[in-house]
Formats: C-alpha cells, structure tokens, sequence
C-alpha cells in the first residue's frame, strides 16, 4: 500500500483497498486505479512485442532461405546482404545518404542558429510574422509544400540531383534548428553577453568566445536531431530523388514497390537490416546527447529524471 | 593601461543627426544585427514561399487533359477535385485512417503516460525503446509488418496454433494494416509528448487539490485535464499531421487502389505517374486546407477547455 | 596595493533621460559623483534606477542628455570601451570558464601580456580570498563565492568606475550582510569609484556616501546617508526610507514651522516640511522607532501624548514592535521597552520634531507604482 502522506485532519477518502501498491514513491498515491494497471502495462506489453516481432522477422528473413511455411527458415545464409549489395548498389546509396544529411546539418545549423538568436533575443518588426513564417513548413503536410517546391526544382533542372535532395530536406530542418535552438538560447542568460561587453569585448569577441562555447551543446542537439530526421525522410526526398541521387529509405521503398511485385522479399530486409543498424548507431550516438523526448519535439526532459 | 577611446565625442558630435536616426530604428530594434537574419529569410522565400505560391499559381493552370474531362477554366483542377470520386473519396478515406489513430495514441497515451510518469527501474530503457519505431520510419515497419504479421508470419501462425483463430487474419493489405503501421509510428510519439507536457505540471497543483479533498477522479477531471489539454491539443494535432500526410504505408501494407487510397498516395500519383503537375498540386493545397480545418477545430475545443498556462513547457 | 582604480576628476551626467516607446522610464537625472566616492541609486522597483545604471554602462543607448568625464562626453562611446567595470545581480559569470578565466577575460580582451595577467588575476583572487576556488567552474561555488567572482572580474580591470546592479539581492540575509562589509572594504581599500543600485534602503543607508531616491524615473531626492534618514524631502521619500506611519492629518495649529496635527483619535505636535495653514491637510510620517510606547524608563516627549489599543506585539530582540489602533481606528507601528498586553491602552509619545507634516497631494493610486499600491492595500 502506497504511504498516504497528507495533511492531518484533512478528510480524505482513502485509495481503493484493492490498490496493489507497485514500488511507488511515499506520498505519491497513484491516479488511476488499480485493474487499469494490469490493462495499461499489458498494453505496453502488446505493443512491444508487436514491435519486436517486426524488427525480429526482417532480421530472421535477410538471414534464412528459403522461409515460406514454417517457423523458420530452413537454411542460414548471408548471401542477401551480398546481393543486395550489389544489387542496389549500396555502398553509393549509402555514400548518398551521409552527404545529404551533413549537408543538410551544416546548412541548417548555419542559416538557422543566427536566426534563432535573434528571435530569442530581440525584439524588432514583423518578428511575430517572420516567426511563422520560419515555422511554417513544420506545420503542414511536408507534400502540401513538397509538390510545388519539387515542380520549381523539376523547372530549374535540379530534378533527381543530389542538390535537389539537400535542398528538399532544408525546408523542414531549417525550422526545426530555429525551433530548438530559440528555447535554447532564451534559457542562456542574456546578462552574461553584458558582462562580456563591459570587460572590453566587442560583439565578435562575445559571439567568439562566450556565445559560440555556450551554444555547442545545443547545435550538437539540434545537429543530431536533424540527422536522424534527414536519414528517415522518405515523402520530400523520394518527391525530387532519382538513381544516384536515391537516400537509403527511398532505396528501399523503390526496391520494395519495383514494377513486377517488387525485389525477392530478403533482398529489401536485407536492406532494411543494414538502414535499421545505420538508425541504431546514429541512435546511440543520439541519446548521448538529446534525450529521447526530444527527438519526437521541443520539450524539455522533466526534472525527476 | 585602461583608457578608452572617449576622445570620439567630436565626431559623435558632427554625425549627430543620422546617429538619431540610426538611434530611432535601434529603438524599435532595427540595426545591423538583424542581417543574421538574412540567410533565414533567403531560406524560407527561395525554398518555401515561393515555390508554394508558385504551386497555389499552378492549380488555377488545369492541364489540358483535365480541362477535356472536366471544362476549360482556371477551376478545373478543383471541379475535378471535387467531382471526381476516385480523387474526392480519398478525403474520407484519408480521415477515415488519420482520425482514429491521432484519437487512439492521444486517449491511450493518457493512462499510460500517468502509470509511468513515476520514476521506476527501467523507464530509461523503455523511453529508448519507444524511440526505435520513430527512427525506424513507416518503410520498415511495412517490411516488418508484410513478414510478421502476413498470412505466413509469426502472428498467424501463433494465433492458428494456440486455437485463438481458424482462419490466419488478414493484417496487411488493408485498412487495419495502414492503421497498425501508423499507430506503431504515431503512439510513441504521442506518449512521449504527452508524458512531458505531464511532468510540466507542477506535483504541488495535484497536491493542493488532494490537501483539498479531492479524490484522483476529481483531481483528474478539474486539475489536471485542464491543465493538460493545451498539451492534448498540440500533441493530437502533431499525430494528426504524421498519420494525414504519411503515404508509404498506405501503398506497402494498405490496399492502395481501395480502402487506403488516402490523400497524398492520389498525390504523388498526379506528380510521379501522371506528370500532372498542377493536378497534384491542387491536392497537395487541399491537404493543406483539410488539415488547416481540423487543426483549427482542434484548436477551438483547447480554447474552450482552458485559458493559462501549463508553465511553459512545450 | 598594485590594483588601483584609474583616476577621473568628476563624472557628470546631465539632464540623462532615456524613454522606452513614450514611456519616461528615467527623465532629467543630474548628477557629479566625484573620484572615489560610493554612490547608491536607491528605489523601489520599476523606478528608473537600474535603467539609469544600463545608461550609464552603455548597455542602453540615451535618448536625452549626455554623460562626460572630466568634460569629455562618454555616452557615445561603446560600452565595452568606456572602460568601466559591472558586478550583475545574478553574477552572470561566463559558465563555461573556470573563476580564473572569468576574472582574466577583461585583461585579455585588453591584449595584457600573459604574465602580467597572471598576476594580476593572482592579486583580485586573493582580494575576494577565493585562492583556492581558482580552478573551479561558476556552477560548482556557492551564491556568495560566485559575487565574489564577479566583484573580481570588474575590480581586476582597474576600471575608472564600478557599476553595481543590485549585487545582494540574490543572496540569503546573514550572507548578505558580509557581502555589505566586503564591498565597502575593496571600495575604501582601492578607492573605486562607484555607483551601487539597490532597493533596499539599509543596505544603500549603510553603505553609500551619497544617495540618489529615484521614483518613477525622476530623482526625488540626493544626499548622504543622514540627510535621507532624518529629513526625507517628500512623503514618497519617507516612505521609502522607513517611515512606516503615514496618517492623513489635519492642521489645528501653526507656529513658524512647528505645528499641532489631529485626526483619528490623535493630537500630535510636529513640524511642517513645507509652509502649513491652520485647516490643510497634511500626510503626517513617522517612523516607528521615534513613536514609543511610554513606560518608566521611556518619558513623554516634547509634550506629545496620545492613547491607542494594542493590537500586535512582536519579539524584535531588544524592543519591541507593536500594532496599535488609535481610538479613530488608524492602525500604527510603534516601539516599546516592554510587551504591552494585546487590547489593553497605552500611551504614545514622540518628539515633535521626529513627526514630520508633508504637504499632502491628492494621490490618484494608479501614479503609484505596483509595490506602492500593494503597500496602500496591506495598510488599509
């Protein structure tokens, strides 16, 4: 039974008797009552196991041939991932894939960190307008502007070139930059740049040696973020990619919707396991700096963890 | 060593009527400093405005084919949209799939989100474990579903064995296989928004409440829903806009001709298979606008529940 | 002593005045603070003293009047190079840079060579006695230790004048008082010249050689530490300055500038600030240390008596504080040797000339500033 800490003489009903206290810290009495515990962890139960299965059945099918009606498959083999290989040519797609996310992570740090500075620290016209106008393309459909930006690109002639497909994946990466790097810079005390000035320094100095230091863990996060971001676009980069311009996902989707039914199915789980390991590693590599709150928006990790 | 430069008073003395000037804008924030901004606004015109005005331009030039078929005029991209079944069906087909699954991972998200917002052993590796499907993306999660969940896959084959089925269920190609791929991606989404707009609550409102008399259901429904739903709102909106405009899944595991002809997949096909551009960018502006209805309702039940602040989270 | 201020014959502002969209945050302030000494703009919040301080910084740009040192005018001049040291109210130490860094960072913005840095980083440290914190980050010392970085920082530069933002108010009460006692030692022992905001009247009273009272952006009053204690030029200023009872009164009798005041249940004897006639209504300060409770050891004073009900007592060490309600129910704030029992009736006392008659102007509450409305609301 969870400790029942309240003010003495305050009549409180007490918790159900039924409450099958888990490890709960004193005083905090839970909200929802007890059977929807069960309900809520089998649930999450459910949901893994869901999710396992995915990941576990594509893992199993680029190792086995052949696999069709039995648990498992009848023989192990990496003769998949060889083929697959050299198939779809993936050292290039991979090749592909890092250029445009380093491009688009040095692009978007560069055009969106001073702007985020100046939003977070300035007031000036038109700033509530430009706001939006910077946030924009978070809100809607990415094919909403992906269609018309993709038909301009297909006008100019950047149509299936890898610049076509760094530019594409600019427009959502700029906004989240701005995004997460405002809030950053706002909990920055702004008397410190003050400070700076009246020990002598000029703004570049500031920017040089206070701002610039302050500001690495934050680019390092929005940097991380917009990686894995960029590494999983599939709707805007498949709008303007082509052959030797294809990113690891679209590679993929291609393989898997080719016309004739698709490639043989572990050829594309092989491909999936390879993407799968990149994402884990990029992941890892992630959560050492962002926490997993933040890959999915701006809000900040809560104080008890 | 500390003498500064104050011997500029002469020229600060001759320049004086533009440095009132410069000083007027400073006032209203206008100086140099604001061409940091010029990349941004370089960004945005070149990458968004334009090329976005551009298209709402394009869908008022209907292709020739689409004027033969549905009158000549600047609006007969829209008179197809409208008309035509096969295009306007898949509004409802769209909602059909993005309401349900926005209102399933905001409502289950809920109680889930207030069991483990305690800390417990474990929470970290479960918070890293609900990441996984956002990473992996709905391309993945299609494989994984076509092989785990198909008529041959592991699911069936236990359902079949343990006696729960006779018939192997059709997960995939279907409606339910769109709106399982789309609830894998979307509810860890909303759990962790969720979860992190609850820990911006203050434990101490909760305990007020409680030193008050008031039991978990009225603490529920008069602190915290309140409280919470300016978070709701945003966090439906979010998975909204993911399950609205996602598109792979429809075509992977969903049944791209029929029941899962959703919105963007009649899209990108104008764009991709029928080179109509303008055609595909009339949907792509409808989306927009569909969307733009149902974010603006949303809106309206968030200004009607509540007018505060959480404490500036989110 | 190898640090030393930097010397200037006379700082003079003149008609400064600096205005947000319209709105005065701080009109006309005058003021020469000579070399050396240690000025405290003192006021409530929003009153224009910090605004003045930024102005003077060079972090706000003016929009009327100019500052010059010893005639040369300074307000055109950048901040970072005029040459004068800041301590913040939240430190705003570098959070990256170790203490040493922080307090180096001046000298070498100045392009000092590096031994000579050294050193002199090695003096400032030892001034704030934080030897042995050298090496450590901002974020690992404590509130007082991380002032005492900041007071290091804008002392190491020898600047021509130290500018102090409130340097005590994030600190708890016993540390504050010793931060009190530091400061005005580096000042005296290194003849800074400063000016020190605050809004807290002890601590600018005990401190400062000269005070500036600045309320609603206008200088109220200037002068040293007596001059406001004992003779506050409006009831504004007495308010601020600890003059806890302020009774609307109305004059019965005037004798040159002596006068007899009553309302309320209270006859007092006083003295006008300003020209009185029999029939005004004057605003009657009175600090509770100079309206006692009689009792053996404690007289009637200058003939002043009056009866109220106790209301209040509260222990404050030697005396004691108690709350009285007149018999026309003014509630007042008075002084005595002894605990008087709650409703029981004592009798008040206080020299006439401690009884100050401000001339009364008619206070429309939204001139009044959001802590003087929250005043006005507890008193009623």
């Amino acid at each position: 039974m969870a400790a029942h800490t309240t003010a003495p003489g305050v009549d409180l009903p007490l918790p159900k008797p039924r409450t099958k206290g888990t490890s709960r810290a004193p005083g905090e009495k839970s909200l929802v009552a007890s059977p929807t515990t069960w309900i809520v962890w089998a649930g999450v139960a459910a949901f893994f196991i869901y999710l396992l299965g995915i990941l576990i059945s594509v893992i199993v099918d680029s190792l086995g041939r052949p696999w069709f009606d039995s648990w498992l498959p009848e023989n192990a083999t990496t003769d998949w991932y060889t083929g697959a290989w050299e198939r779809f040519g993936m050292a290039q797609v991979i090749g592909v894939t890092l250029t445009v996310a380093i491009s688009v992570i040095v692009l978007s740090v560069l055009i969106g960190v001073p702007a985020a500075y100046l939003l977070a620290r300035r007031s000036f016209p038109f700033k509530r307008i430009l706001t939006l106008l910077f946030l924009l393309p978070v809100l809607m459909p990415p094919i909403t502007y992906g269609i018309p930006l993709a038909t301009v690109m297909y006008n100019f002639g950047l149509g299936r070139s890898l610049l076509a497909v760094i530019l594409v994946n600019l427009v959502p990466s700029v906004p989240f930059v701005i995004m997460t790097m405002t809030p950053f810079i706002e909990q920055i005390n702004p008397t410190i740049e003050n400070a700076a000035r009246m020990s002598g320094a000029n703004m570049r100095m500031v920017f040089q040696k206070i701002l610039l230091p302050l500001l690495v863990p934050g680019i390092l996060a929005a940097a991380v973020l917009v990686l894995v971001r960029t590494v999983g676009m599939f709707e805007l980069t498949y709008l303007v990619s082509g052959p030797g311009s294809d990113t690891l996902v679209v590679a993929i989707y291609r393989a898997m919707t080719a016309s004739g039914g698709g490639e043989a199915r572990q050829l594309v789980s092989s491909m999936a396991v390879v993407y799968t390991v990149t994402m884990m590693v990029i992941l890892i590599i992630a959560l050492r700096y962002v926490s997993p709150t933040q890959l999915v928006a701006r809000v900040k990790e809560s104080r008890e963890d | 060593m500390s003498a500064p430069a104050v011997g500029r008073g002469k020229r600060a003395q001759t320049t004086r009527s533009t440095a009132s000037l410069r000083h007027r804008l400073a006032e209203r924030g206008v100086d140099k400093s604001l061409l940091m901004l010029v990349p941004a606004i370089i960004f945005a015109i070149a990458l968004f405005v334009y090329p976005f005005s551009y298209g709402v331009g394009l869908t008022f030039q209907p292709s020739l084919a689409t004027q033969d078929q549905w009158g000549a005029g600047i609006w007969s991209n829209y008179v197809a949209f409208f008309r035509d079944p096969f295009v306007f069906d898949s509004i409802y087909l769209t909602m059909r799939l993005a309401l349900p699954v926005a209102l399933f991972n905001v409502l289950v998200s809920i109680p889930v989100a207030f069991k483990l917002r305690h800390r417990f052993r474990g929470k970290k590796a479960l918070t890293i474990l609900l990441v996984l499907p956002i990473t992996l993306g709905t391309v993945l999660t299609a494989q994984g579903m076509l092989i785990f969940a198909g008529r041959q896959g592991w699911l069936n084959r236990f359902l079949v064995s343990t006696g729960l089925v006779d018939e192997p269920l059709t997960l995939v190609n279907n409606y339910w296989g769109v709106l399982f791929s789309l609830i894998i991606s979307g509810f860890p989404f909303a759990f962790l928004l969720i979860s992190s707009y609850l820990s911006g609550i203050d434990p101490s409102i909760e305990a007020a409440a409680k030193t008050m008399g008031a039991d978990w259901k009225q603490r529920f429904r008069r602190i915290i829903l309140p409280l919470l739903a300016p978070g709701l709102a945003t966090t439906f909106i979010l998975t909204f806009v993911l399950a609205f405009s996602v598109f792979p899944s429809a075509r992977l595991v969903g049944d791209a001709s029929g029941e899962t002809r959703v919105m963007a997949l009649m899209a990108y096909r104008s764009f991709g298979e029928l080179n109509d551009y303008p055609m595909a960018s009339t949907i792509a502006v409808m989306m927009g606008l569909v969307e733009l209805v149902v974010i603006a309702l949303v809106l309206l039940w968030r200004a009607s529940m509540f007018k505060g602040s959480t404490g500036g989270k989110g | 002593m190898a640090i030393a201020a930097s010397k200037f014959e006379s700082l003079e502002l003149r008609n400064v005045g600096r205005s947000f969209g319209g709105a005065n945050a701080l009109v006309d302030l005058n003021l020469t603070v000579r070399a050396g000494e240690f000025i405290a703009l003192l006021g409530p919040s929003g009153c224009g003293k910090s605004t003045a301080l930024n102005c003077l910084a060079g972090l706000l740009p003016l929009t009327h009047g100019e500052i010059r040192i010893d005639g040369e005018r300074v307000d055109t001049v950048a901040a970072e190079r005029r040459g004068f040291g800041m301590v913040f109210q939240n430190y705003a130490l570098f959070p990256h840079l170790t203490v040493e860094k922080n307090i180096a960072f001046g000298l070498q913005m100045r392009s000092v060579a590096k031994p000579e840095i050294k050193r002199r980083v090695a003096e400032a440290l030892a001034l704030v006695k934080l030897e042995q914190h050298a090496k450590k980050l901002p974020g690992q010392l404590s509130g007082g230790q991380q002032q005492r970085v900041a007071i290091a920082r804008a002392v190491v530069l020898e600047p021509r004048l130290v500018l102090m933002d409130e340097p005590l108010s994030n600190l708890d009460a016993k540390l504050r008082l010793e931060m009190r006692t530091e400061i005005r030692r580096l000042h005296q022992s290194l003849g800074l010249t400063t000016i020190y905001v605050t809004h807290d009247q002890e601590e600018a009273l005990s401190m400062a050689d000269r005070l500036v009272v600045l309320r609603e952006g206008r200088v109220q009053q200037v002068g040293t530490p007596e001059e406001l204690h004992n003779a506050p030029v409006n009831w504004h200023v007495a308010d601020f300055m600890g003059y806890r009872n302020l009774i609307d009164l109305e004059v019965t009798a005037v004798n040159g500038d002596a006068v007899v005041v009553e309302g309320r249940g209270l006859t007092l004897r006083g003295t006008a600030v300003e020209r009185a006639t029999v029939g005004d209504t004057v605003r009657v300060a009175i600090r509770p240390e100079d309206l006692v409770v009689v009792s053996p050891s404690v007289p009637v004073r200058g003939g002043n008596s009056t009866t109220a009900t106790v209301s209040v007592v509260e222990y404050h060490g030697r005396e004691f504080a108690v709350g009285v309600i007149t018999p026309g129910g003014q509630a007042l704030h008075v002084r005595s040797d002894f605990p008087p029992a709650i409703g029981t009736a004592v009798e008040l006392t206080a020299s006439p000339e401690r009884v100050r008659a401000y001339p009364a102007e008619l206070v429309d509450p939204s001139t009044l500033s959001v802590e003087e409305r929250e005043l006005e609301e507890v008193r009623r």
